[in-house]
């Protein structure tokens, strides 16, 4: 298993060896990555099914555009983790700071802390799972996938959402504009209960979320709904 | 974009290495801003004694007569202590008044900061050339902050770096942009503040010191500045024996903090922290919008 100490190797060294992971030849499977203090842009772009492992704390888009590789950072997360996934898996076992997760195509984004403001931010697909709370402004006009939090959630929840689904077990401070509670049906139970599952998460229960989503009166522009915009 | 960090020492056993690593978490932060850079150090006060930081564009011209220049006006008390194109004025705390006002009539010479704490040291340039060059990794003291800038509302110039001071001990860093700076200028020339550029966050710091002097404490003149100042900012302050961060309510800009038994952190990134004692243990948060934050010796 490659072992790469960022305190001794460039970030590029870094990441281009991740990369050459996706391309015949390369038989690597695990990375573990050693001494990033807050380094930006660690594994950034991996395009191959390669398992990563952090030990410590990175700095911005860590895991960024990721696609089939399975990041785990051992420590927090700064601006922009994962932003733009198409795929994989990240895990911060800490907490994430500011947009984890924003625009987000696909694959699965687990917060173990907290995550700051903006999380899920015109997500596209992804889903996120956060174990602790989330800041303001979370899922602002989140298109697609699922945000899962098991703690509380700060202002302007869902404002100008689209089609995504949020997940909320605690208290949400306000609701953004167009963003409503709804009805928890069979399948979005069972949807959660895979989710928390995927996220490795035994110790609650879906039932124990309220389902926020669009009142879709948004979509089309209204002048009736000027001041809600 | 700017970077800006803060170090608040509980732990006076870290006091000799407070310039270290203020500097080294300074310079990690380079990339944030490589257009100048300035760094405030809290010293301990000597009885009766204040300090006047002064920088010249003519440090030669102009350091080696300032001692006698200001013989009068201090009484006697004035000892100089050129640093590049510093100098540090150590005199009676009496006699500031007196001697400011002889700087006043000095055109080559402008006043960084005053206090009986606090010395400031801002230039154009990289983080590490004017850390360097004001000798600051070895300067000990209780807290300071320091910025580097990426200057977006004025020019990039020595009185355009921070941290401005605009009160005696106090100081103030700030990483984004005021909207509203021109209007409250107008407001606080009204109420007898005076203004050395066209900045931003001079605004922001003669703000908080217009409050102070009203009869406010720190934390109650940042309260306040959340309703007053309109824009983007993260701002980190430091008073004679206090420290204090505050982010406006839409927390754009970035922040997080450390603390253990030995001290409080502030960084614009985590890798401005990653190098401090203890760290790996540390509390480590984001302060959160709206929110104030201040401690005191």
């Amino acid at each position: 298993m490659p072992v790469i100490d960022l305190a001794t190797t460039p970030l590029r060294e870094l990441n281009q060896a991740l990369h050459d992971a996706a391309t015949p030849g390369h038989n690597d499977t695990e990375f573990e990555v050693l001494n990033p203090k807050g380094a930006h842009a660690v594994a950034v772009g991996v395009a191959a099914p390669v398992d990563i492992q952090v030990k410590g704390s990175v700095g911005y888009y860590c895991g960024g555009m990721n696609e089939a590789a399975s990041i785990t950072v051992h420590g927090s997360a700064g601006p922009g983790v994962a932003e733009n996934m198409m795929s994989g898996t990240v895990v911060i076992k800490g907490d994430a700071s500011q947009y984890a997760g924003a625009t987000g195509r696909g694959g699965l984004l687990v917060i173990e802390g907290n995550a700051a403001s903006r999380c899920g931010i015109s997500m596209k697909g992804i889903n996120i799972v956060v174990r602790g709370n989330i800041g303001h402004m979370s899922a602002f006009m989140a298109q697609s996938g699922n945000l899962v939090v098991l703690g509380d959630a700060g202002e302007a929840l869902g404002d100008s959402l689209y089609e995504a689904r949020l997940f909320v077990r605690g208290a949400v401070k306000s609701l953004g504009a167009d963003c409503v509670a709804k009805e928890m049906r069979p399948e979005h139970l069972q949807l959660l209960e895979s989710l928390l599952a995927e996220a490795g998460i035994t110790d609650v229960k879906p039932q124990e979320f309220t389902r926020y989503g669009s009142a879709r009166t948004l979509y089309n522009f209204n002048i009736d709904n000027a001041d809600a915009y | 974009m700017c970077g800006i960090v803060g170090l608040f020492l509980k732990d006076r056993a870290l006091e000799p290495q407070l310039g270290a690593l203020l500097s080294g978490m300074l310079v990690t932060m380079t990339d944030r801003g490589p257009d100048s850079a300035g760094i405030a150090i809290y010293g301990t006060p000597a009885e009766g004694r204040a300090k006047i930081t002064v920088q010249s564009p003519e440090p030669d011209a102009v350091f080696p007569g300032l001692q006698a220049a200001l013989a009068e006006a201090s009484g006697g008390s004035a000892e100089v202590a050129v640093k590049s194109t510093h100098a540090v004025i150590s005199l009676d705390a009496g006699k500031v008044a007196a001697v400011r006002a002889a700087l006043a009539a000095m055109p080559a010479v402008r006043v960084m900061g005053v206090g009986e704490a606090v010395e400031i040291f801002k230039e154009v340039g990289l983080p590490k050339d004017v850390i360097a060059r004001f000798e600051i990794a070895g300067m000990p003291g209780s807290h300071g902050i320091g910025h580097t800038r990426m200057a977006t509302e004025s020019a990039v110039t020595t009185m355009g770096a921070h941290p401005f001071s605009t009160g005696a001990d106090q100081c103030l860093v700030h990483n984004g942009s005021l909207s509203n700076h021109n209007g409250l200028r107008r407001v606080l020339r009204q109420k007898g503040m005076s203004f050395e550029t066209e900045n931003d966050t001079e605004v922001a710091a003669a703000y908080l010191t217009a409050e102070m002097a009203g009869g406010k404490n720190l934390g109650q003149a940042l309260e306040g500045a959340l309703e007053d100042l309109d824009g983007f900012f993260t701002f980190v302050v430091g008073t004679k024996s206090g420290f204090g961060v505050v982010r406006d309510p839409i927390a754009c800009k970035p922040a997080v903090m450390a603390e253990t038994d030995q001290y409080v952190a502030f960084g614009s990134e985590y890798r401005a922290l990653a190098n401090l004692p203890g760290i790996e243990t540390a509390r480590v948060w984001e302060p959160e919008p709206a929110t104030v934050y201040f401690w005191e010796h």
